[in-house]
């Protein structure tokens, strides 16, 4: 029960952390056409952007600035200088394009500073354990994370629900004209929202980096399953990606913690981990392959 | 104009190609023969991606996983023959013959229900489909902890061919030369055969072949088991010349690899695929040979290739005149 | 014999009601008109006979069949030929390649993967046969995207022709089209009348009234009245639909 609990803790704690990068992501993809394969690669570079910071420098409270910056700038360079000349291109160049920043990236990190892993200390305040039931200590540093998750969360619908920011992007790419009709500056908008998407990659990317080492390919692993999350969700959806995320994320925690186990109901032995493991590894893939089935355009299908 | 162009390339590779293994003593000898075995092997993948990249707009972000799991039958099989376990009653083969088809049945198998899934959607929500049952494969066999997880799986020789062994370089060259060849000859004729003008005609316009009275869901899932078909004998080949197989085979790095083939040569063309697939080893060759940190110059070249020559290396020698 | 029948077919699209309560016959082997105002729902019309919008209510009858919950390509197979309004073909292939795809379509499945069928004679000879219909024969090898607009338009009526359709919808044929060029168009569908059946959905009044046999006339999603090309052409409520349009 004890573990059950802590499981659903640890879930929720990695659905809001994809739905960080998710929403950048659904976002850049839902205004400008654009898939972003470089946006796990925004997430690396936030993560050692702040590792760095806070072995070099000094301290995780350092850290957290360190990496909004530097996936903010590196994100609005990219936007600037890459992304821009994609949004009239066809899915395939938008892909081969971001897998070489990719590569150029993990090339650039791998030649910096290394291929061995950072290790990210946890701020003393936050390194504890809090009793959140009698009898139930959890990680302060997670319940942290998951609370700016759900602060951005909010932050996040508020901006688009509620402000002008948020009725352009609504607007969507379907509706340039009326956007620019309105006497807004698509380039910049299209450079702001990019840039918000990085700056979320990034914090996503730093929470992490005490979590899980701090490693040249993070970003790609990530930026895979937040495509699953995003398709589940439905591209291009804010709200998809919430609940993609919600959905994708505690089916792989409560699928890495419990397929073993349940398994080994029926069979025994090393066949049983085996099978266990590889289940619990490919669980948020057969939950994408039923909800396509079901829903070829996800959950919330963006624009009808 | 165009046509002469055209056989006068085809002429050229197959030339070179040709040319490998008695040029091969006098510039390195066996590094050359692999090297151009690598390429040959990739050139089978690519021009495959390239039937479904290409000739059919369906922009499979998942293509390695064929690739690899081609490459595991050879693994599997070979591993249950060696330590005397059967597998499923079965105990395992070393005969090309055998394992190879049984290679690009299973590969194909694998691209009829991925694609028969993947195939409800389109656009995007595709190139990431693919992608994640790529990923999914790939995580099975990082799982399978029993042929080696991680780590992979050493092959202690190559197939027989027939009965024969193939340790010999050059010999595993002509051999994979020959497959390629036949792959090639299948491509050409497929794309201009009623099935490829069917699988052609849905890429260019949809709405129009719906009305004509095309389901064109049946000729790109056929397409995509053809295409993985493909793939998986590359795989099979693979595995044999490195004598080894591993996840990195399936993983979403290489798919992006034989994207990237397929369009630095040039896609849509049966010739554009091949070139690529020696353009990216030679290149990627060449950076490694310079500096251990290759990827910073590789990852802007493959940008610029996607941002100004789209068309690819087959297109600008083709020029800007025509079809 | 009716060719095709729309039973109470009704679509909506949020608070618009783009087909309302459409009831029509459409007799075989006449050229039938539909004619209505921009925004009459003409073209949400088409796509629920075509198979592209599913309605919300009502049946659609082709011959003996009812089709409604038939897909698209299913429809054209059992022989409802279509034209659309923005011009939809192959833009990298050759004229003739386009009406090939149409022969091809209409032996049957496509699942031969050997033989070229550039030189299938079984699939040119039928496809050329369409393109001197229209008079394209000599601009066969041409690619689409080299096409003047007006040959594009007489090549989406080949493809349709080589599909040996029962029916032929048309979707503003002479849409954009040249006064001399819509005379050409004129010509080539007055010589299929009485061969096949012809919905025709047109702005070009002189088109309508030059080829149809019946007019439905269509405003905000209803079908105002049908009748003969002159009792359309004497009614008020017509007229009012259709003010500052050319009435006789």
């Amino acid at each position: 029960m004890q573990l059950l609990f802590e499981q659903l803790l640890n879930g929720l704690q990695l659905s809001l952390t994809l739905f960080l990068l998710a929403a950048g992501l659904t976002l850049v993809f839902g205004i400008m056409g654009v898939i972003n394969l470089a946006h796990g690669s925004l997430y690396m570079l936030g993560a050692y952007a702040g590792a760095l910071a806070a072995s070099k420098i000094g301290g995780f409270w350092l850290a957290v600035p360190a990496a909004l910056i530097a996936a903010g700038l590196i994100g609005v360079a990219m936007e600037l200088l890459v992304i821009r000349s994609l949004y009239a291109r066809d899915h395939l160049s938008q892909v081969l394009a971001t897998f070489g920043l990719i590569l150029f990236f993990n090339g650039v990190i791998a030649w910096g500073v290394g291929r061995a892993p950072l290790q990210m200390d946890m701020p003393a305040l936050l390194s504890g354990f809090l009793e959140i039931a009698p009898g139930l200590p959890y990680p302060t540093y997670r319940l942290a994370v998951m609370g700016v998750g759900v602060v951005v969360a909010l932050g996040l619908w508020y901006v688009i629900a509620r402000t002008r920011l948020g009725m352009l992007i609504r607007a969507g790419s379907d509706k340039r004209e009326m956007v620019s009709a309105l006497g807004v500056d698509i380039a910049s908008l299209f450079t702001l929202v990019f840039g918000l998407g990085a700056l979320l990659a990034g914090l996503a990317g730093v929470m992490v980096g005490p979590i899980r080492s701090v490693q040249i390919g993070m970003g790609e692993q990530v930026l895979i399953t937040t495509f699953v999350v995003i398709v589940v969700g439905g591209i291009g959806s804010i709200r998809g990606a919430f609940v993609g995320a919600l959905l994708i994320g505690m089916c792989d925690t409560l699928g890495r913690a419990f397929a073993p186990m349940v398994l080994k109901l029926w069979l025994s032995g090393p066949l049983a981990d085996g099978l266990g493991a590889a289940l619990a590894s490919i669980m948020i893939y057969l939950v994408m392959a039923l909800v396509l089935i079901v829903r070829p355009r996800g959950l919330f299908p963006a624009g009808g | 104009m165009a046509i002469n162009r055209q056989i006068v390339a085809g002429l050229l590779i197959a030339a070179c190609l040709l040319a490998v293994p008695f040029a091969a003593p006098y510039l390195g000898g066996n590094y050359v023969i692999t090297l151009a075995t690598r390429v040959v092997i990739f050139a089978i993948a690519a021009s495959s991606l390239d039937l479904l990249i290409g000739r059919g707009a369906l922009v499979s972000f998942g293509h390695a996983a064929y690739f690899g799991l081609g490459g595991y039958v050879v693994g599997i099989c070979a591993f249950h023959l060696a330590n005397d376990v059967t597998i499923f009653g079965w105990a395992g083969s070393n005969e090309a013959l055998v394992v190879w088809p049984l290679a690009m049945l299973v590969s194909g198998f694998a691209a009829l229900v991925i694609g028969a899934l993947s195939l409800r959607t389109s656009g995007v929500y595709f190139i990431m489909i693919t992608l994640a049952f790529a990923q999914m494969i790939y995580f099975v066999f990082v799982a399978l902890k029993y042929y080696g997880g991680d780590d992979g799986l050493a092959m202690t020789s190559r197939n027989l061919f027939a009965g024969t062994r193939i340790t010999n370089a050059q010999t595993f060259y002509w051999i994979s030369l020959c497959a390629l060849a036949l792959c090639l000859l299948i491509q050409w004729r497929l794309v201009v055969s009623r099935f490829g003008m069917a699988l052609r005609g849905a890429a260019s316009n949809e709405r129009r072949m719906a009305a004509l009275g095309f389901s064109v869901y049946g000729y790109r899932l056929v397409a995509f088991v053809i295409a993985g078909m493909m793939a998986g004998l590359a795989g099979a080949l693979w595995a044999n010349l490195n004598r080894f197989v591993s996840p990195d085979m399936l993983g979403w790095v290489r798919s992006g690899e034989f994207m990237v083939m397929v369009i630095m040569g040039g896609v849509s063309s049966l010739l554009g695929p091949v070139i690529g697939a020696a353009a990216f080893l030679l290149v990627e060759t060449a950076l490694a040979g310079w500096t251990e940190h290759w990827q910073i110059a590789f990852g802007p070249f493959v940008l610029l290739v996607a941002l100004f020559a789209p068309r690819g290396i087959w297109g600008l020698l083709r020029g800007r005149a025509g079809p | 014999m009716n060719a095709l029948t729309l039973e109470g077919v009704t679509k909506s699209f949020g608070a618009l009601r783009a087909s309302d309560d459409v009831t029509l016959a459409i007799e075989a082997n006449c050229c039938h008109a539909v004619i209505g105002p921009n925004g009459a729902g003409k073209t949400t019309l088409i796509g629920q006979i075509t198979g592209e919008i599913r309605p919300d209510a009502g049946r659609i009858r082709f011959f003996d069949q009812d089709i409604t919950d038939w897909t698209t390509p299913r429809r054209a197979l059992a022989g409802l030929g279509r034209s659309f309004q923005i011009t939809q073909l192959c833009a990298d292939f050759s004229a003739l390649d386009n009406v090939a795809l149409a022969v091809q379509a209409r032996q049957g499945h496509s699942y031969r993967f050997l033989r070229a069928a550039g030189s299938d004679a079984r699939l040119r000879d039928p496809a050329m046969a369409a393109l001197e219909r229209v008079g394209l024969g000599e601009r066969a090898q041409i690619r689409v995207d080299v096409l003047s607009h007006g040959e594009r338009r007489q090549l989406e009526l080949a493809a349709a022709l080589a599909t040996e359709p029962r029916m032929l919808v048309l979707d503003e044929p002479m849409a954009g089209m040249g006064p001399q060029e819509s005379e050409r168009m004129i010509a080539i569908l007055h010589a299929l009348r009485g061969e096949v059946t012809i919905l025709l959905v047109e702005h070009d009044m002189d088109a309508v009234f030059a080829l149809a046999d019946r007019i439905s006339v269509l405003v905000n999603g209803a079908v105002l009245m049908t009748g003969d090309p002159a009792a359309v052409r004497a009614d008020p409520a017509v007229r009012a639909a259709y003010l500052g349009a050319p009435a006789p």
